[in-house]
């Protein structure tokens, strides 16, 4: 290999594709079940669809990268085994951007200008999605991320950025608190994180609270390099109902167990994020005290009494238990509230490629694609989108779908609501349309 | 100045500089965009360099001076409306500013206390840019409004998101930087910082003001980093506290080391190395960091003066 020409690495090979595609004959029955889908047995080129995987390997994002590959490589298989998009196999190319905004904007580079893929896909932290973005548009390159950030939403981004397969946190705050009003308490105690990601838990919660009859009693905010909470725990106030926090990171033990010192067996009612504790066994000795405390899920890791036929599907096919770990290692835990974006980010992606007649790199099609993404109304609930319907704002480029709210009840996530999609709708302001491509 | 050492030396600096000119014309399109990102960044790493090489102050705490130059441009086009021009300023100025301070206060000490007290600083900008997260959306930070990547100069257009333009602004920056370091280290302050770097109580002696010396070094290494995290904050649309984090001070000292701390153009070469290091290194294996790590212990063990500084050494004695 010349220094000056370096290979892509694979994670989905072409060869791996072409055997796919000529398996077993029942490789197209998961296909022929999707609602809608046509088979195009004449394609303009055999040349595969080739979509580079932002993939946070290494750094801080690295338990979710591991997830967020597999579930790739599970939709592509499904995708490929019924006949590819617009007849073309489709292709993973695989860069790791160390969950860095810097490397991810090399990444996005990358995929551009060497390897050239159709579509920039995968990205999850909020940093790296913002970093790369700028590239992304200057670049003209489609870029489809599963970050759940409000970033995109925004409008703050550009017209090659959607968000077509997980909500943002903006839709999943507002949803909670009707809830939360109405079945734990109206008067919350917040707790999260003093970066971004919690202020952002803190200005759109208050606010959502509040237009529930709510009052926000207490906001304690952790500074980012805390890793004892102790001596934040006292400003609690005592007249709190109920218990807000969003603790991420690996101090999120520590502050669970300093939790539970803290309060005994008297508690006010507890309500969190499980991005706190995605990949993290709720069997952990540490995580006693969640019991009978409530958790935001954005797809119930434990498969529920009422599962339907499409999570069966997508949990068979990524390699996942009914306990949401793998099926294949018990002790390895699922980033399950957040990788069926992957899933459902692919197929939305196939979807606009095939409303567009997609061909190739011409500015055209690249054009047909944005346009035909915009065009998406809603996206119906099946085994291309397992976590449940969602619609799609054209202008913002942001679905809007399900939360999950679920019980710790016997060391297990039990689903106690799920949220309209209108529960976690707000007023959009942002119009990417405007946006020349 | 006109001696043949220094003829070897200036013609050497022009041919490497006419060469990342004349290679826009030939690299491939990822490798054209690469360039550019990483002559800013050794724009970064040939100041720190200055101050560690030269003068053999060891910071920890670069990446401050980097990122005010980031968030002084970044924010003043995002929060004001300046222009790229303005804004560019202001955070080479910002820059200019916090080494002034930093440098008033750190150069009391020397030694470990000196690298742990620049680290504390840079800690406390870091932090405090994830605090204001009204101003600079903290950890998520900010992508350059449109107006911020184009602009107009003597009466000529420059678009931001051009990639020639981004690659002869960055060479331009990394053109200036190279003249200013050359000039320093051939003169006579380059000759009294590394008089302090070998023995600072006998330069003392001698009669010269180290500290006003150390401290005239750390503002232009502090404000040639500040250039540069300006110019990535304009030719790369993003600004964010992740640049502010300690990664980034040990960045600049590892592009040092493995290009040649002391040399003018080891911090350019190390820049080259390890930016390609990674690249391929992660075409293979998700452990990339333990390669760069093994080849970085390699080199200390076999090269400690750096690649430059080892050619210097062996073969080329007159390159400064």
């Amino acid at each position: 290999m010349s220094n000056s020409i370096i290979k892509p690495q694979k994670g989905i090979s072409r060869r791996s594709v072409l055997q796919a595609m000529g398996a077993t004959a029942g490789a197209g029955l998961a296909l022929q079940a999707m609602p809608g889908f046509v088979r195009y047995s004449q394609a303009g080129t055999s040349e595969p669809v080739k979509i580079g995987l932002q993939l946070h390997r290494t750094g801080i994002g690295a338990s979710y990268g591991r997830w967020y590959e597999r579930v790739t490589a599970a939709a592509v298989k499904v995708i490929n085994d019924g006949g590819g998009i617009n007849g073309r196999p489709v292709e993973v190319i695989i860069e790791d951007d160390g969950t860095d905004p810097k490397r991810g904007a090399e990444v996005v580079e990358k995929f551009a200008t060497q390897h050239k893929v159709d579509v920039a896909y995968g990205t999850l932290f909020s940093h790296v999605v913002i970093g790369s973005a700028p590239r992304a548009g200057e670049l003209k390159m489609p870029y489809v991320v599963v970050s759940e950030g409000h970033h995109v939403a925004s409008g703050k981004l550009n017209r090659y950025v959607f968000q077509p397969g997980i909500t943002d946190v903006r839709s999943q705050v507002i949803a909670m608190a009707p809830w939360i009003s109405k079945n734990l308490g109206k008067k919350v105690t917040m707790i999260f994180p003093d970066f971004a990601f919690g202020h952002d838990h803190r200005d759109y919660f208050s606010e959502a609270i509040k237009a529930q009859g709510g009052e926000v009693a207490g906001l304690i905010a952790i500074p980012p390099t805390e890793s004892s909470f102790t001596r934040y725990l006292p400003q609690i106030s005592s007249s709190t109902e109920v218990l807000y926090h969003v603790m991420v990171g690996p101090a999120v033990l520590t502050f669970v167990k300093e939790l539970g010192q803290f309060f005994g067996s008297t508690r006010p009612q507890i309500f969190g994020f499980i991005d706190s504790l995605e990949a993290v066994d709720l069997a952990t000795p540490q995580l006693e005290f969640l019991e009978g405390t409530y958790f935001w899920e954005g797809n119930p890791r434990y498969a529920q009494k009422d599962q339907t036929e499409y999570d069966k599907f997508y949990r068979e096919m990524v390699g996942v238990d009914a306990n949401g770990a793998s099926a294949s290692d018990p002790k390895d835990i699922s980033t399950y509230s957040h990788m069926f974006g992957c899933w459902e980010s692919l197929f939305a992606i196939k979807q606009a490629m095939e409303a567009s007649g997609y061909e190739g790199q011409t500015p055209k099609d690249k054009q047909g694609f944005i346009e035909a993404m915009e065009a998406i109304q809603k996206f119906d609930e099946g085994r291309e989108h397992p976590q449940g319907d969602k619609i799609f704002n054209g202008k913002n480029h942001q679905c809007y779908g399900h939360q999950n709210i679920s019980k710790v009840t016997g060391g297990r996530l039990e689903l106690v609501h799920r949220t309209a999609i209108e529960d976690g709708l707000y007023e959009v302001s942002a119009d990417y349309t405007k946006m020349s491509l | 100045m006109t001696s043949p050492s220094f003829t070897k030396a200036a013609g050497l600096h022009l041919l490497v500089i006419m060469s990342l000119f004349v290679l826009q014309f030939v690299l491939p399109a990822y490798h054209h965009l690469a360039i550019a990102r990483i002559m800013v960044l050794a724009v970064f790493a040939m100041g720190y360099n200055l101050l560690f090489g030269y003068a053999g102050l060891l910071s920890l705490g670069h990446a401050l001076f980097f990122a005010a130059g980031l968030y002084g441009a970044g924010l003043t086009a995002y929060h004001l409306g300046w222009s790229v021009p303005a804004a560019f300023v202001a955070g080479t100025g910002s820059g200019f500013l916090a080494s002034l301070l930093v440098g008033l206060i750190s150069l009391r000490t020397s030694g470990v206390a000196f690298m742990i007290v620049t680290m504390m600083f840079a800690q406390v900008a870091y932090l405090a840019s994830l605090y204001f997260t009204t101003y600079t959306r903290g950890d998520e930070g900010l992508v350059m409004p449109d107006a911020a990547r184009r602009f107009e100069l003597f009466g000529a257009s420059f678009d931001l998101t051009d990639p020639t333009v981004r690659y002869n602004i960055a060479l331009a920056l990394l053109t200036l930087t190279t003249v200013v370091i050359f000039a320093i280290v051939r003169g006579t302050t380059g000759r009294t910082l590394i008089a302090i770097r070998e023995n600072e109580p006998r330069t003392l002696m001698l009669g010269y003001d180290t500290f006003r010396i150390k401290l005239k070094a750390l503002v232009i290494s502090g404000t040639l980093s500040a250039m540069a995290g300006s110019a990535y904050a304009l030719l790369f649309a993003y600004v964010g506290s992740s640049f502010a984090s300690i990664q980034y001070s040990i960045d600049a000292l590892l592009f040092t080391l493995l290009g040649g701390a002391g040399t003018v153009l080891g911090p350019l070469l190390g820049t080259v190395a390890m930016f390609y290091m990674i690249d391929i290194a992660s075409e293979y294996t998700a452990a990339y960091l333990l390669v760069t790590g093994l080849a970085l212990i390699a080199l200390v063990l076999f090269f400690p003066k750096g690649i430059v500084g080892t050619i210097r050494e062996r073969w080329v004695s007159w390159l400064p």
